[in-house]
């Protein structure tokens, strides 16, 4: 598997956070601005609270209502009755930061399954080694790229993404059908879901799909 | 991706699905499918080296002198087959090349390939979505028996046939071929479906494994069904309406927001180019001495070159796009029958489009009015020609096209003409229930 996409908050993380990050071994990019328009293709935000913590709060609440990337936040020893009841944080550790526990809570985040070799959702299960697709136990025939699509959603069920990106993680850089692929091999996978579970793969209006 | 995974992919598929045939699919020039039979044991060499067969026994293929051929499977067209009982089986379509590796010109498939890169080239990908109808009969005897004599969207108990289309839909939609909808047509016992978009290349591929459906079902429930063009006089035919888009990226080239019908510069040139090219073409789009008998006034088939936004008389016309859809403007034309060579006849159709593009054709004014109604004065004034009115004609038109020579290749090109000819020739022969009528009692 790849590396992580790590996203960092604010662009300017406190020295501590930094170092723990390079101890535990993690690569990272950085941001200021979590107003997207679109959905977001990181792998988990790390959001540090640091001197303004309700704002950062806010917006990572505002966040989750578009995109499904899990939060880890930062958090002072002070700030973490705050974290009770944040929406969209997914975990949190506390200041200074541990690189060992953090490189811990940054994997237990972005492993995306508990298994190697099976996925689930529902009544779906595919098998990542023998790419076998079973719905509730019946084996559904897909193509390669049907297998991949279906494999990707649900590995990243919960969250919209753009056709765009679809392309690229699935198919690649290389392929150059164009973006109504994915519309394609969305409607097959529809179909061979069957009209109880097509309503899986949801039309988000003006970013793409979502499934789950 | 590469197609190595892919190839991967189908070979576990295989081992862990049990199944103990694959087919080798791919179709002769005529657009008949023929299939090879491989067991799983030989799919790993089919993927590295192709399968060799006779290409001298396929229609169009080749001389006996070059008789070897190979069929290389392409494992992205891997598809289980439903409906096979206890058999499990799947299918591949191929393209088919020369011992020395290179592509085979007298292959449709690729025909069709070669085309869709010359639209890539200009950074357009061509969609297609078919409008397929056909006929169920009691059997294939050479007197048509109806199943009903239901008409336009009739339901039960008319449409006795609903089932067996319902059936169909459901194996075509577990082949990953999404149905848009389907309905009870015109003409008693005539049904249509109707196909989800997708590329052309996937189109030309599902239209084959669609005609293939409809008649394994019709006859697993002890009917026939037929594509052919004109199997009834007195009632409609049936065509395969194709709507057409060409996309650039994620955008459709067809549409442009303000233009006074909806369509780009681009959508105007393609129209221009279709219209331009109509009557060389048809040979390709109606192949057959009897699709020129589905050609004829009286049954909502087109006569006359011309195109309009809502006339079901004319040979292009650009459906009305519900508002806020851009994405499905596009072009339909009405003439071709589905029983033509899908990867030939969208090759012809998209090369005469790019055409129009590439060199900047005007989009003659829309004909808004029943063309059929017309004079033929009136006609002539309003500049519109009439498509073919035979397949000799529509031979002869095409002979002089150097738009259908180069989007065919010389090879399908020479082949198709001098097959075609003999057609005409055989029927030439005949002598018709129509002329034994009409002048044995009187002359």
């Amino acid at each position: 598997m790849t590396a992580a996409d790590l996203v960092v908050h604010p662009a300017n993380p406190s020295r501590d956070l930094a170092d723990a990050m390079a101890a535990a071994g993690l690569t990272f990019s950085t941001t200021d601005h979590l107003e997207h328009d679109g959905p977001l293709d990181w792998d988990l935000l790390i959001v540090e609270l640091g001197e303004e913590p309700l704002r950062r709060l806010r917006m990572v609440e505002r966040l989750a209502e578009q995109s499904a990337v899990p939060v880890l936040a930062v958090v002072d020893p002070s700030q973490v009755g705050l974290v009770e009841t944040a929406v969209g944080v997914a975990d949190f550790v506390i200041a200074p930061v541990g690189n060992v526990e953090l490189g811990v809570r940054v994997r237990r985040l972005t492993i995306r399954t508990g298994s190697d070799e099976v996925l689930d959702f529902k009544d779906l299960r595919l098998n990542v080694l023998t790419y076998q697709a079973t719905l509730a136990g019946q084996p559904v025939d897909l193509t390669f790229m049907e297998y991949e699509l279906l494999r990707f959603f649900v590995e990243h069920h919960g969250r919209a993404w753009s056709r765009e990106q679809l392309l690229s993680k699935v198919w690649g850089y290389e392929y150059y059908g164009g973006a109504r692929t994915v519309d394609v091999h969305v409607r097959r996978l529809r179909s061979k879901l069957g009209e109880s579970r097509a309503s899986w793969i949801t039309t988000v209006r003006s970013v793409g799909y979502r499934f789950g | 991706m590469s197609p190595g995974k892919q190839a991967e992919y189908v070979l576990r598929t295989v081992e862990e699905r049990g199944i103990r045939f694959v087919r080798l699919w791919f179709t002769d020039v005529q657009g008949f499918l023929k299939s090879v039979s491989i067991s799983p044991a030989e799919l790993e060499t089919a993927f590295e080296e192709g399968m060799t067969f006779d290409g001298s026994s396929i229609d169009g293929y080749a001389r006996v002198q070059e008789a070897d051929m190979l069929a290389v499977p392409d494992p992205a067209t891997f598809q289980v087959l439903p409906m096979r009982g206890d058999e499990q089986v799947a299918r591949m379509f191929c393209d088919i090349v020369t011992p020395d590796g290179a592509a085979f010109e007298g292959d449709p498939r690729g025909v069709l390939k070669r085309n869709l890169a010359e639209a890539s080239d200009l950074g357009f990908n061509f969609y297609v979505a078919p409008e397929l109808e056909y006929f169920y009969f009691q059997d294939a005897g050479p007197e048509p028996k109806v199943l009903d004599h239901g008409g336009y969207f009739d339901l039960t108990p008319l449409d006795l046939a609903q089932e067996f289309r319902r059936k169909t839909i459901n194996v075509l939609e577990l082949m990953g071929i999404p149905v848009e909808h389907s309905h009870h047509e015109v003409a008693p016992s005539q049904h249509e479906i109707i196909a989800r978009y997708t590329d052309a290349l996937t189109m030309a591929d599902n239209i084959m494994t669609f005609r293939l459906t409809v008649k394994e079902v019709a006859l697993e429930h002890g009917i026939y069904a037929t594509f052919m063009p004109k199997p009834l006089e007195n009632h409609d035919g049936s065509g395969m309406h194709l709507h057409l888009s060409l996309f650039e990226g994620d955008r459709n080239a067809f549409y442009e927001p303000g233009s006074d019908n909806g369509l780009s510069k681009v959508g105007q040139q393609f129209i221009a180019g279709l219209l331009h090219h109509a009557s060389e073409l048809t040979a390709v789009t109606n192949q057959w001495v009897n699709s020129y008998k589905r050609l004829v006034a009286g049954f909502e088939a087109p006569i006359y070159i011309s195109w309009a936004r809502n006339n079901q008389s004319a040979l292009v016309r650009v459906p009305t796009v519900k508002k806020g859809k851009p994405s499905s403007v596009r072009v339909e034309y009405r003439a071709a029958d589905a029983s033509c060579n899908p990867y030939l006849a969208l090759s012809v159709l998209l090369a005469a489009g790019l055409a129009g593009i590439r060199n900047n054709y005007e989009l003659p004014p829309e004909v808004a009015s029943d063309i059929n109604r017309l004079t033929s004065a009136e006609r002539a004034a309003a500049g519109v020609d009439r498509l073919p009115a035979t397949l000799a004609d529509a031979l002869d038109r095409m002979e002089r096209s150097e738009l259908v020579a180069s989007a065919l290749g010389e090879h399908v090109f020479d082949w198709f003409l001098r097959n075609k000819r003999e057609e005409w020739d055989r029927y030439q022969h005949h002598v018709s229930r129509f002329e034994l009528e009409t002048y044995l009692p009187v002359l």
